[in-house]
């Protein structure tokens, strides 16, 4: 019998009873007295110089109550990089400064230089509309192709900056002439130059915010579409505005989806918290559709080289790749770490490898901010090797299972340290090789090939067998890679004075289950009813200082703090019922919601001991304070490293060029599972996003850097009908070995190891169906590519 | 969106006299036009709603024609028209979603002439008969380019007689992200021949493959076609395909059309 709660039961999402039926509560719903409307005005060139902005007409329209532009935000800081990346020379990056509101240059279709408040957001458009007009600016040559911008020194992005090279990272420069001896010796050498595509993430909550000033008390608060209202917090307080942080509050209600986006610090935050103190009235802003298009960071964006040296007979001697990236016009609060330390350090896989060196050199150009989306730097890096291995498979005529079982780190070798820098814990790749290979029935596929042959479609099959490093912490190692700020989480366990549990955590839920799942964890430890227990999240005022959600964090950082927490509140429940019970501490256990003598029947419930905190009137108050409350934070020993196997299916009709998804077989190792319905639907949705990426979503900008896909007309999300019912599997568990829950975290899994899969079945396909001319196509692998590279 | 005057005639005549007025502008489905004054792209005064005109709406048989008012919607054409002509309540049930079906109109789109629709190829290839509150205009001079018609200020759609087919069939190849017609091909077949509608694919929109009408009044059969090959002159090139795709597309949507008819 499955358990029906508690800690591995598929408990239905409490959240989903408010969500489904439109009582959610986002910040576009929050209405607040005397509230006032911004809206921005964004320039429609990707680069240009600020001649003049005369906001004298825009300030005189009905309704308008202040015009704000860069120029009212000059004085103030720039939103901070929040990881420093060293170039191989040893020169730190270049860190441009990125203001409020632009000011001099616009860098950026979409870059806002103006804001304007009015009564109605009618009124603010009409103004901005007017402001725009009487605006001037000197248009300047559009940089957007990496690798011009790195040649022409001439057109600069930022004046200061002359290549436009942000830095050039080599990952591990000591290991680089090694490696080129590697090379230079092997039997087998693969090349491939690909292109991990540009995507934009298309929540479906687009960004908003809301100012408040309190003129009474200076108190400002900021409601906003935050995956870590306390980062928000702080960026805000202590780089940009210089607030005091404990005269901030920043909350973020209800968000609808943030898939690493709503992570950053963007400036409409900045101006309605400026424009609220300015105007003694809330001011809100929420962006328009086609807003989040040009203003939300994007995501990927990589030209990569790789080269994979081997023996013959398929044994992997070294990687080497050189990769571009793109960080757009500005630097976002994490674009420095994604194509770096969430990438190179990846390069390893799940194999054992024993030479690798990267390069990155992260550009500038006249585009949106590219930063961490689901997965960030990790589906970067599995794209690679996972593309290259197939392409060595099929230059040496190898079986492309066998050869990645050939190469994984076997169980024996754990802990085993990467030529990339990461201790990898545990793990059994082996296993979930073979997992995915009965789900995804193998050695069936050669009949279910021969039926798409009389429908005259091509069947391929393509494999990826991927790891990740998640639970973004330790704060030790960070810190030694760069990153500015720790990676801890914290969370408080509230037992109320009737016995309710009230958990308030630094983890912030858009879609993750906090909500249900922390409540199953804290229910399991306390023996109380998951209805007892109420996740609090997103408000600074509220919880304790966490680093919010993103990195598959969640459940490996915070929810261990939950844990910690707790048995810090079992803990002194035993001193309270010893001194009820007048036995021993010692002698006192906890079990099902009890504390008892051990080797009695004298007990006392968890109810009578939170009762007798709070009312202490039998109770050791010159040894324990009252009260029942506690608050941990934890900072984990290392990453965690989930893995797994994934096998794809695809149909190509070669009239057409389309791809059709026929069958997608996850066998991931999570380590131990909370929930297994959070779990389907974190992989269904994880892989529903890697196929968008692997078939549908193309980031288009023209010479001009005019961004050609900027709504859904041209911008191709997945639908349901483009995924297949997905068959997945995390029976194959290694549990973490450094967390107490043994958890891994399973948020971007399906993200970082489908494209692969993707692009592996349908070169697949091509090449059974004799089509072996086809080497390689880009993402997204759309009908067009498909059939030009077919009759190229 | 700007303000605007919003108002809803019972009759044709009303309808005229109210487009009649400075900057109206007819409103049908309003499936194309309300996202563009939601963007601010268009900004009329007044707004024409044509939906409330008892004769315009409906299917109705008349011999060997199906007459379809204007203000009909592509849910109403699928439902109603299945019986009598098949291959265009399919094309109608496959525009957009469930939501679209249920506003959009046949003459909106008709009057929109979107490149990329699927009623002008069904129009084009059926021969239909435009009615208009003015005349009748055959198809063969209603599409006149790139989101341009026959139409004058002022002249409405009121129906669309489609002389009903011995067999037709229509096929399309959807855009990825918009799903209109990345190349679609209406294909009816008539005594006095096969036409073959084309849209999705043309610089100047709709229009009709001669080559593949020839071959097929000759040999009613997809094979028919195997010999053929399209110029991609004149064909669209964009993000979703380059001109020689689109040619390819060209035969082999309306090769699926015959096979589907």
């Amino acid at each position: 019998m499955p358990k029906d709660h508690g800690i591995g039961a598929s408990m239905k999402r409490r959240e989903d009873v408010r969500f489904l039926t439109g009582r959610g509560q986002y910040t576009d719903d929050v209405s607040l007295h005397g509230q006032t409307h911004a809206v921005m005005v964004r320039s429609t060139v990707a680069h240009g110089r600020i001649r003049s902005i005369d906001t004298s007409a825009a300030a005189a329209m009905p309704g308008v109550l202040a015009v704000f532009t860069g120029e009212d935000f000059k004085d103030m800081g720039g939103n901070p990089a929040g990881w420093l990346i060293n170039s191989r020379d040893g020169t730190p990056m270049r860190e441009p400064k990125r203001p409020v509101l632009a000011h001099g240059k616009v860098r950026h279709v979409g870059d806002a230089y103006a804001a304007v408040v009015a009564e109605t957001y009618a009124q603010a458009r009409d103004a901005a509309e007017q402001l725009a007009a009487d605006t001037e600016i000197e248009e300047l040559p559009a940089i957007v192709d990496m690798a011009a911008a790195v040649a022409d020194s001439s057109n600069r992005v930022h004046d200061e900056i002359p290549d436009n090279l942000c830095f050039d990272w080599g990952w591990i420069e000591d290991n680089r002439a090694k490696v080129d001896e590697v090379f230079k010796s092997a039997p087998h050498v693969t090349t491939l130059e690909l292109v991990n595509n540009r995507l934009i993430p298309n929540a479906m909550e687009p960004r908003a915010s809301i100012g408040e000033y309190f003129p009474g008390t200076g108190d400002y608060r900021l409601t906003t579409t935050s995956q870590n209202p306390h980062l928000h917090r702080l960026l805000i307080a202590a780089f940009v505005m210089g607030i005091p942080e404990n005269k901030l509050t920043v909350v973020a209600p209800d968000v609808g989806g943030g898939f690493g986006s709503k992570i950053y610090h963007y400036g409409e935050e900045a101006v309605v918290l400026a424009a609220a103190k300015k105007l003694g009235r809330p001011v809100r802003w929420t962006a328009e559709r086609s807003e989040s298009f040009i203003s939300d960071a994007h995501g990927r964006d990589h030209v990569t080289k790789i080269e994979l040296a081997c023996e013959k007979d398929g044994t992997f001697l070294a990687f080497r790749t050189a990769t571009l990236a793109n960080v757009g016009a500005y630097l976002s609060n994490f674009s420095t770490a994604t194509p770096t330390f969430l990438h190179g350090t990846l390069m390893a896989g799940p194999y054992k490898v024993p030479n690798i060196y990267v390069n990155v050199k992260t550009v500038f150009t006249n585009t949106v901010p590219v930063d961490a989306y689901r997965g960030a730097g990790r589906p970067e890096a599995t794209f690679s090797l996972e593309r290259i291995i197939d392409k060595m498979c099929r230059e040496l005529n190898l079986d492309p299972f066998e050869v990645r079982r050939k190469n994984f780190i076997t169980p024996d070798m754990f802990p085993y340290t990467t030529p990339v820098g990461l201790a990898y814990d545990t793990g059994n790749y082996g296993a979930t090789l073979d997992k995915a290979m009965e789900i995804g029935d193998v050695a069936g596929f050669e009949k279910r090939r021969a039926e798409s042959a009389k429908k005259g479609r091509l069947r391929g099959m393509g494999l990826s067998t991927w790891i990740e490093a998640c639970g973004i912490a330790p704060s030790h190692l960070v810190g030694v890679l760069g990153s500015r700020v720790g990676l801890y989480d914290a969370a408080t366990v509230r037992v109320n004075a009737t016995g309710n549990i009230s958990v308030m955590t630094g983890a912030h839920s858009h879609g993750q289950s906090h909500e249900t799942v922390f409540a199953q964890i804290v229910a399991e430890k306390l023996g109380v009813p998951e209805s007892a227990v109420e996740i609090v999240h997103g408000d600074t005022s509220k919880i304790p200082f966490g680093m919010g959600s993103y990195g598959s964090r969640s459940l490996a950082v915070c929810g261990v703090a939950v844990t910690k927490a707790i048995d810090k509140i079992v803990a002194k429940g035993k001193k309270i019922a010893a001194h009820m019970l007048e036995a021993a501490e010692e002698d006192i256990s906890f079990a099902d919601g009890k504390f008892s003598v051990a080797g009695t029947d004298k007990a006392k419930t968890f109810g009578e001991i939170a009762f007798s905190a709070y009312v202490p009137h039998n109770y050791p108050l010159e040894t324990l304070e009252p009260g029942l409350e506690e608050t941990a934070f934890y900072d984990p020993a290392n990453f965690t490293f989930p893995a797994g196997a994934y096998i794809c299916e695809v149909e190509v009709d070669p009239e057409t060029g389309k791809v059709d998804i026929c069958s997608f077989a996850c066998a991931d190792d999570f380590g131990n599972i909370m929930n297994p319905m959070v779990v389907d639907g974190q992989v269904h949705g994880g892989v529903g996003q890697g196929i968008g990426q692997a078939l549908l979503e193309n980031t288009s900008y023209d010479e001009n850097g005019q961004l050609l896909t900027g709504s859904y007309m041209d911008y191709a999300m997945p639908r349901a009908s483009d995924v297949p019912f997905y068959t997945v599997d995390y029976s194959c568990q290694t549990p973490c070995t450094h967390n107490p829950l043994g958890v891994k975290g399973c948020g971007e899994a399906g993200a970082i190891g489908s494209p692969p899969a993707v692009v592996n079945a349908v070169i697949d396909a091509l090449h059974r169906g004799g089509l072996t001319h086809v080497k390689h196509i880009d993402m997204p692998v759309s009908p067009s590519r498909v059939w030009s590279a077919i009759n190229g | 969106m700007h303000n605007f005057e919003f108002v809803k005639p019972s009759t044709i005549a009303e309808a005229v006299k109210a487009l009649a007025r400075e900057d109206a502008q007819a409103l049908s489905g309003g499936q194309t036009l309300m996202p563009t004054m939601k963007q601010r792209l268009a900004a009329p005064a007044v707004l024409v709603s044509l939906t409330g005109i008892p004769e315009m709406r409906g299917v109705c048989r008349n011999g060997d024609a199906l007459e379809i008012g204007a203000a009909t919607t592509h849910a109403e054409v699928a439902r109603e028209a299945a019986a009598a002509y098949p291959a265009l309540a399919g094309l109608a049930g496959g525009i957009g979603d469930p939501a679209v079906r249920n506003l959009g109109t046949i003459g909106g789109s008709l009057a929109n002439n979107d490149p990329a629709a699927c009623y002008p190829a069904a129009v084009l290839g059926s021969g239909a008969t435009v009615v208009t509150s003015k005349r009748e205009i055959a198809a063969d001079d209603f599409f006149q380019g790139l989101f341009s018609t026959a139409l004058e200020e002022g002249e409405i759609i009121i129906s669309v007689r489609f002389p009903i087919p011995e067999r037709a069939g229509y096929a399309k190849f959807e855009q990825p992200a918009s799903r209109f017609a990345l190349t679609g091909a209406f294909v009816a077949k008539y005594a006095s021949g096969v036409r073959v509608a084309i849209t999705g694919a043309g610089q100047d929109g709709v229009f009709r493959w001669s080559d593949g009408e020839r071959a097929l009044s000759a040999s009613y059969a997809a094979d028919a076609l195997s010999g053929l090959s399209v110029s991609p002159d004149g064909l669209m090139a964009d993000l979703h395909g380059t001109p020689a795709y689109r040619a390819n597309l060209v035969k082999v949507m309306t090769q699926r059309a015959v096979r589907a008819s």
